[in-house]
């Protein structure tokens, strides 16, 4: 099925979001953040705690003084390397024990700085590297199934039942799974250490938590013959940590919005554009697929009503994605299935905004995210709406499906809540498989209709958005109906001008392997 | 007349239930036994095991049916509601301007970590919740909503400097009894602040029955589809009643 659409509207938003995007650009180059040095000193190969389970990149950020970053963490740091002859992570242990201080190397030159760093900055790439390819490999071998591929949540708080839970799925039928973060870890504004067993509504995001269930995944993996992804969390405070300790332990998926943190973690906005935007060259490096929020929009307010600004925030992700050297194939771009059941055809607006996304982006493996915001303790009701939505989804060629749980309003899944979630989304998807590519749409019909006018109205949104600019729109609550001043939120006191000499030495390398211009801007 | 009742299948006090759930063990004929045998123990009759599968490595999910020979007495179950007192908005408004004569200072939180504000939102926002309009519509409503993950500690301070009448605490998260600790929490940091009998506690979420509030030692608690007004009609109502006991 093919809803004809307005080519030349679709255009005009893509430049709208260009434009929209340019003067954040222009930002982004100019700015880092106390958590994009603290990320390069994690692909140094930096990771433990020092006292009061202080991690060491952030023990080292401390070190150095406020009104002294403006050049980033890599020289400074690169002079002790120097210096002492010490290995990084000896460095690190050490100025976090104070038995080094970082202000008492200002006299190594530069040069010896940088030179002492390059082959530290060459292992740290070719970790990432090797995971590219290992995942590469691991596909070809153990090809998955065809999308939409089910993508399932684990969030128990006990790094080793998601492990259990992580497994059960995967033989369940699972191809994708999610371990749920703690709530509020979005807001520390460092990343915990170590395997964990107590967390809130999910399981701290740590590196050790992240090879536990890769191992286990690989292992699940090569027994039933089909590579099993795994997804965590790469926004927050810590967004460009999150897209280190990922790419180095060979993670799939990241969800990676460019404003979810602002709109819906009241977390400042210069931190986020300046976080997304190296944690997605991270990702886009690493060959992580990264997944926008925009079904934030959709439970936070009326989902008809929103539609409109999920096409203009997938269109804004989209560009933002791209100036990151993201290629379209890693740019999952998000929607859900959150039109209230009682409202009459709107299981034909949900197929019209499905559709129209998958035409619009027709190499991004669009992400569906399931009904939450209608569903109630009603399980049976629940199960058919899950139902409508896995049938939108085979029908619309999603690419990525997060499974809808029957329990969704009631707790974190059971493990046999999964296992029928993702019977339900087998079997409508096997039993509907090629309904789409077998039916036309009505020219001119309901869906159509719908699909012209979501598309029209995220033109006239794009356009307010860039007569406003960016920054100013979400201060001015033109996106999810909250205001966001451009110096407010979490976070603002990390954000830091770079002045002339800066020098992230990965960023250096990442520009290059991505064919893009220094700076940022395009 | 007996008032006991039980669960009602095609026959009057047939006791018919259904249930569902998972063991722990691999499928197999000796599973389906094992998982009737289980709900035998559980005290049901006419145990029916109509559906047992594999769901994964070691996990077996069922399907049963089966007669509870309990009943109750429906006559003894004392539940209040918080949502008797129903009023419209304008109703509300009206309720306000004649008997408390001032505006109403109503601040509402997402506690503890919870993130998850499609609670307390529904309740405040403007735009409301199934047609219902939020507090923050409300003429008589001065509406503070600050949002998610905030400390009890600051949702205190907060009520104290800005002279809050009602408090609206929520929590979506349940895992770990965290809601529990959170609203106790907060109730107990009022009571040590002398804070306690001079706002109306109400507690929100998926979870939270109006009984529990009262256990926890809130005035109200509202769950599942809980409508804005239901939650302003009993804090007008409620300050009334204490304005009128202080006369």
């Amino acid at each position: 099925m093919e809803l004809r659409i307005d080519s030349i509207a679709v255009k005009r938003c893509r430049s709208l979001a260009s434009a929209v995007v340019a003067p954040v650009s222009t930002f982004i180059a100019g700015h880092s953040t106390v958590a994009v040095e603290r990320s390069v000193l994690r692909l140094l190969g930096i990771d433990g705690v020092g006292h009061d389970e202080i991690p060491l990149p952030n023990a080292i950020l401390d070190d150095l003084a406020p009104e002294r970053r403006g050049r980033g963490i890599a020289l400074p740091f690169g002079r002790v390397l120097a210096e002492t002859g010490l290995a990084p992570q000896a460095v690190a242990e050490g100025l976090a024990a104070g038995t080094l201080s970082l202000a008492t190397f200002d006299d190594v030159p530069e040069v010896a700085a940088r030179g002492a760093l390059a082959p530290f900055v060459q292992s740290g790439l070719a970790r990432v590297r090797a995971g590219r390819d290992r995942r590469v490999e691991m596909l070809a071998r153990l090809p998955q199934t065809q999308a939409p591929l089910l993508y399932v949540i684990v969030a128990s708080g006990n790094i080793y039942e998601d492990r259990s839970a992580a497994v059960a799925a995967a033989e369940a039928g699972a191809q994708i799974v999610a371990v749920i973060r703690s709530t509020g870890q979005s807001l520390l504004d460092f990343v915990p250490f170590g395997p964990t067993t107590e967390g809130f509504g999910g399981t701290y995001a740590t590196q050790a938590n992240f090879k536990i269930i890769r191992d286990a995944l690989d292992e699940a993996s090569e027994r039933l013959g089909r590579y099993v992804m795994l997804t965590n969390y790469a926004s927050g405070l810590c967004m460009p940590e999150i897209a280190s300790m990922a790419a180095i332990e060979r993670l799939d998926m990241l969800l990676n919005d460019s404003m979810y943190g602002i709109l819906f973690r009241d977390i400042n906005m210069k931190r986020t554009f300046v976080d997304q935007h190296f944690s997605r060259m991270l990702n886009a490096y690493s060959g992580i697929i990264i997944n926008t929020g925009e079904d934030n929009y959709l439970t936070t307010a009326d989902a008809v009503e929103q539609a409109p600004a999920v096409l203009a925030s997938q269109f804004v992700n989209e560009e933002f994605a791209h100036r990151a050297g993201m290629p379209d194939r890693q740019i999952g771009l998000g929607d859900a299935y959150e039109i209230d059941p009682a409202i009459e055809d709107g299981f034909l607006h949900q197929v019209a905004q499905a559709q129209l996304a998958r035409q619009i982006f027709p190499d991004s493996p669009l992400k569906y995210m399931p009904p939450t915001k209608h569903m109630t303790g009603d399980i049976f009701k629940g199960h058919l709406i899950d139902a409508m939505f896995n049938l939108t989804s085979v029908m619309t060629h999603q690419s990525i499906h997060l499974c809808g749980m029957l329990t969704e309003a009631i707790h974190t899944p059971f493990l046999g809540d999964r296992a029928l979630a993702i019977e339900n989304a087998r079997y409508i998807m096997n039993t509907a498989r090629h309904f789409g590519d077998e039916i036309e749409i009505k020219p001119g019909g309901r869906i159509e209709k719908r699909a012209h006018d979501v598309l029209a109205e995220c033109e006239a949104l794009l356009e307010r958005v860039g007569e406003t600019g960016l920054m100013s729109a979400i201060e001015k609550k033109f996106f999810a109906d909250v205001s966001r001043p451009p110096e407010g939120g979490r976070g603002f006191d990390g954000v830091f001008a770079r002045e002339p000499g800066y020098w992230n030495p990965f960023e250096e390398t990442l520009q290059r392997e991505l064919g893009l211009t220094a700076g940022a801007a395009r | 007349m007996s008032t006991i009742v039980k669960p009602y299948g095609d026959t009057l006090d047939d006791g018919k239930v259904q249930l569902s759930f998972t063991l722990p063990i691999e499928w197999s004929e000796a599973a389906d036994e094992a998982a009737r045998q289980l709900i035998a123990k559980m005290g049901f009759a006419d145990v029916q095991v109509v559906e047992g599968r594999r769901i994964a490595k070691g996990f077996s999910f069922f399907v049963a049916y089966a007669a509870t020979p309990q009943g109750i007495d429906v006559s003894s179950i004392k539940a209040p509601s918080a949502k008797e007192h129903a009023m419209s908005m304008e109703e509300v408004d009206a309720f306000v301007r004649e008997r408390i004569g001032r505006n109403v200072r109503v601040a509402g939180a997402c506690i503890g970590t919870d993130a998850h504000t499609v609670g307390i939102d529904a309740i405040l926002n403007m735009k409301g919740y199934k047609g219902d309009y939020g507090l923050e519509r409300y003429q008589t409503f001065e509406t503070f909503n600050l949002g998610s993950q905030v400390a009890v500690e600051d949702l205190v301070r907060f009520a104290k400097e800005k002279h809050i009448d009602a408090l609206l605490a929520s929590q979506v998260v349940t895992q770990k009894g965290s809601d529990i600790k959170n609203f106790t929490a907060l109730a107990e940091l009022l009571e040590a602040e002398g804070l306690r009998d001079k706002v109306v506690l109400c507690c929100g979420g998926p979870r939270v029955t109006n009984l529990m509030a009262g256990e926890l030692g809130y005035d109200a608690g509202f769950g599942r589809g809980t409508l804005p007004s239901e939650v302003a009609a009993f804090v007008a109502v409620t300050l009334a009643e204490r304005a009128k006991a202080t006369n």
